[in-house]
């Protein structure tokens, strides 16, 4: 159990880069879109399943022609997920590429690379 | 979820050939045009398969097709590998008999895609190189945490693989007609064998372009079969639901509860089940390797994407045709036909199209089987080459030719096991397998998953006791569960050692692999080297060297 992996002998000091502004910054922002996302969605879908197994009659109130609400709320699920996956593509693309790069692009031309025991 | 996929093995090649719906899916020579277009489908995978197996020599090439793929292209193989025959004739049957419970299995399915994307997709990309092992145990002890996330990834893999291979016979006995236990067999042999071919010469490459192949079919076939249903009825869902009804006199066919709502056990196993599915998705093993095959973390991102946009289609296609089946065709017919409500799909095919549609879709469900045998097998197989033998066994000191070929081996082995375990598990209910990888995905994979990513106080002890506490919990309570005991589907219907009600471990096993995981890294004394947490952290979130890992 005393055996913990020798420091990093490479050239970049990780711990350092961990604590720096712009990298706590970039976890900020990553952590403060994906854990509410995550949140939300997972509460939505437990309510609507919630509501499918123990209140049916809910889901059979009817809203138009032979669609109910159940349909209705179903499909709301689909929509959410698209639009969920079209709001993080935008939230990566904008927020989160420039800042990851910046930090890739230094830490590279510094000479990170793969961790020792990767290379064969 | 018994229903799903197989549910009736049991009365597969019992069941007389007795209508005449029936007999259209395994007479009236059909089954040639089955196996003519099935074979057409195996000619041109064979193309790509030997194509790519003139550029596949390094580990790299093997495990993760050489990180060529475009995010679009590895997308459609993901969806190709996660809409499995339970998805395609499961679904619709299950929508064809149950009405919305079927759709509410289908959201679970869809929903899930968010864990991937939102917390698993990039960071995995730019964490590991070929397996989820790879992640685990970056920052932890490599041997126990390597050795924990590989049983776990094979306890998966095995139970998709033997789901699939008893699958493949009760297809058999559907679209061919082949009724004979010898007979499906010697399918079930054949398929394997060819699934051993692929996997063997085209590894990650081969698979991945069966994959693609295949999805596009899927897709393209549930498509125009959704139109064409559509179409039948103006285009006006409403009335197509209201034909759903009057043609099954099932007034609660658009309702919740038909198939779960029978009591207070029933309802929570829907639940327990929907958990599963939501969280279990973003951890299976055949999933997580499919990241490693594109070469940056935002290819990883954009096949998420592409596979959400495929996968929910999809779906929505299959509601249609779910409904569609409902209102053409006549619900005893379903059940009475070999293979039951899984024939509700390729009947429908039959009353809209005929002979060529069946034979389409009956060699789509082939290809399904095919593929998503030869996904499992490639993650298997690089599981035990490159976590057990080759870093565990080896102590890493082993070249890339070196790891392919163990590779090999354990592709063989495992082809043989599943072919095995499919003619063995043929008559047996094992339709809960499916959830039940599903279950120990969310439970042994997912808790440690999130932790090692996001949580910087996580242990050794925190992994292990969250991995085998979730892969132990989720076996014990299936093992005392109405799926072993009790009940006419029993493996033991005679006694009753049910001690847990619900054939879904998840409820119980889920939450439970998740508290190991925080105890355990709680009262660990040995604290884990916070320069690799570093660089984890670091490396997931930026993706520093991850796109040189294709050089080796």
């Amino acid at each position: 159990m005393t055996q913990v992996n020798a420091p990093d002998a490479g050239p970049v000091d990780y711990q350092e880069v961990q604590a720096r502004e712009d990298f706590q910054e970039l976890r900020r922002t990553h952590r403060s879109f994906v854990f509410p996302m995550t949140a939300f969605f997972l509460i939505w879908y437990i309510a609507f399943v919630i509501v499918a197994a123990f209140f049916p009659d809910v889901m059979a109130i009817p809203v138009w022609g032979n669609i109910n609400l159940g349909l209705v709320l179903g499909l709301a699920q689909f929509v959410t997920t698209f639009v969920i996956t079209g709001l993080y593509v935008w939230f990566s693309n904008s927020k989160m590429d420039p800042k990851s790069s910046a930090i890739r692009i230094e830490l590279e031309a510094r000479g990170a690379g793969l961790p020792e025991e990767d290379k064969h | 979820m018994n229903s799903l996929i197989n549910a009736s093995i049991t009365d597969a090649g019992l069941t007389p050939l007795a209508t005449a719906a029936a007999e259209a899916g395994s007479d009236v020579g059909s089954p040639l045009a089955n196996i003519s277009i099935f074979l057409v489908f195996v000619g041109v995978t064979l193309f790509f398969v030997i194509r790519a197996s003139k550029n596949t020599s390094t580990a790299a090439d093997y495990y993760a097709g050489g990180r060529s793929f475009s995010g679009t292209q590895n997308g459609t193989a993901i969806a190709g590998d996660y809409l499995s025959a339970a998805s395609f004739l499961g679904i619709v049957g299950a929508i064809a008999i149950y009405g919305y419970d079927g759709f509410l299995y289908s959201i679970g399915f869809l929903v899930a895609w968010l864990i991937a994307l939102l917390l698993v997709a990039e960071l995995m990309r730019n964490t590991g190189k070929f397996t989820m092992a790879d992640v685990l145990s970056f920052r932890l002890r490599q041997q126990p945490v390597r050795i924990a996330a590989a049983i776990s990834t094979l306890a998966v893999c095995l139970f998709y693989l033997l789901a699939q291979m008893a699958g493949a016979g009760a297809l058999v006995a559907l679209l061919l007609g082949i009724e004979s236990g010898i007979g499906q067999s010697l399918i079930i042999a054949v398929v394997g064998s060819l699934m051993i071919f692929y996997v063997f010469i085209g590894g990650m490459k081969g698979t991945t372009w069966v994959q693609i192949i295949k999805a596009t079919l899927l897709i393209a076939g549930s498509a125009v079969m959704t139109v064409w249903v559509l179409a039948l009825y103006g285009f006006n869902f409403s009335e197509l639901l209201g034909a759903a009804v009057d043609n099954t006199g099932e007034e609660a066919l658009l309702e919740p509860g038909l198939q779960y709502g029978a009591d207070l056990f029933t309802k929570l196993d829907f639940m327990s089940l929907g958990i599963a599915l939501v969280l279990g998705t973003a951890a299976l093993p055949h999933v997580l390797i499919r990241f490693y095959t594109v070469p940056t973390a935002k290819d990883a991102r954009k096949s998420v994407v592409v596979a959400i946009a495929l996968i929910g289609a999809f779906y929505l296609f299959t509601l249609v045709l779910g409904y569609g089946a409902a209102a053409l065709l006549d619900t005893e017919t379903i059940l009475a036909a070999p293979g039951g409500q899984n024939s509700a799909a390729p009947l429908l095919a039959y009353e809209l199209g005929g002979t060529f549609l069946l034979g389409f879709i009956a060699a789509v469900a082939f290809a399904t089987i095919l593929a998503v045998v030869a996904g499992l097998t490639i993650t298997a197989s690089a599981s035990f080459a490159h976590d057990v033998y080759a870093q565990v066994i080896k102590k890493g000191k082993i070249d890339s030719a070196g790891e392919v070929k163990a590779a090999k081996m354990t592709v063989i082995v495992v082809g043989i096991l599943a072919i095995l375990g499919g003619i063995g598990a043929q008559g047996q209910n094992v339709a809960f397998l499916v959830a039940l990888a599903f279950a120990v995905a969310a439970s042994a994979n997912l808790p440690t998953i999130l932790f090692s990513l996001f949580w910087k106080r996580f242990t050794t002890r925190g992994a292990l006791w969250s991995m085998y506490g979730g892969l132990g919990s989720a076996l014990l309570l299936i093992a005392f569960s109405p799926v072993v005991w009790g009940r006419d589907t029993s493996f033991f219907p005679e006694i009753d050692l049910a001690l847990y009600p619900l054939t879904n471990p998840g409820l119980i096993s889920i939450p439970l692999a998740f508290l190991l995981g925080w105890i355990g890294s709680l009262t660990s004394k040995v604290a884990e080297d916070p320069a690799k947490q570093a660089e984890m952290e670091i490396r997931s979130l930026t993706g520093v060297g991850a796109e040189k890992a294709a050089d080796h």
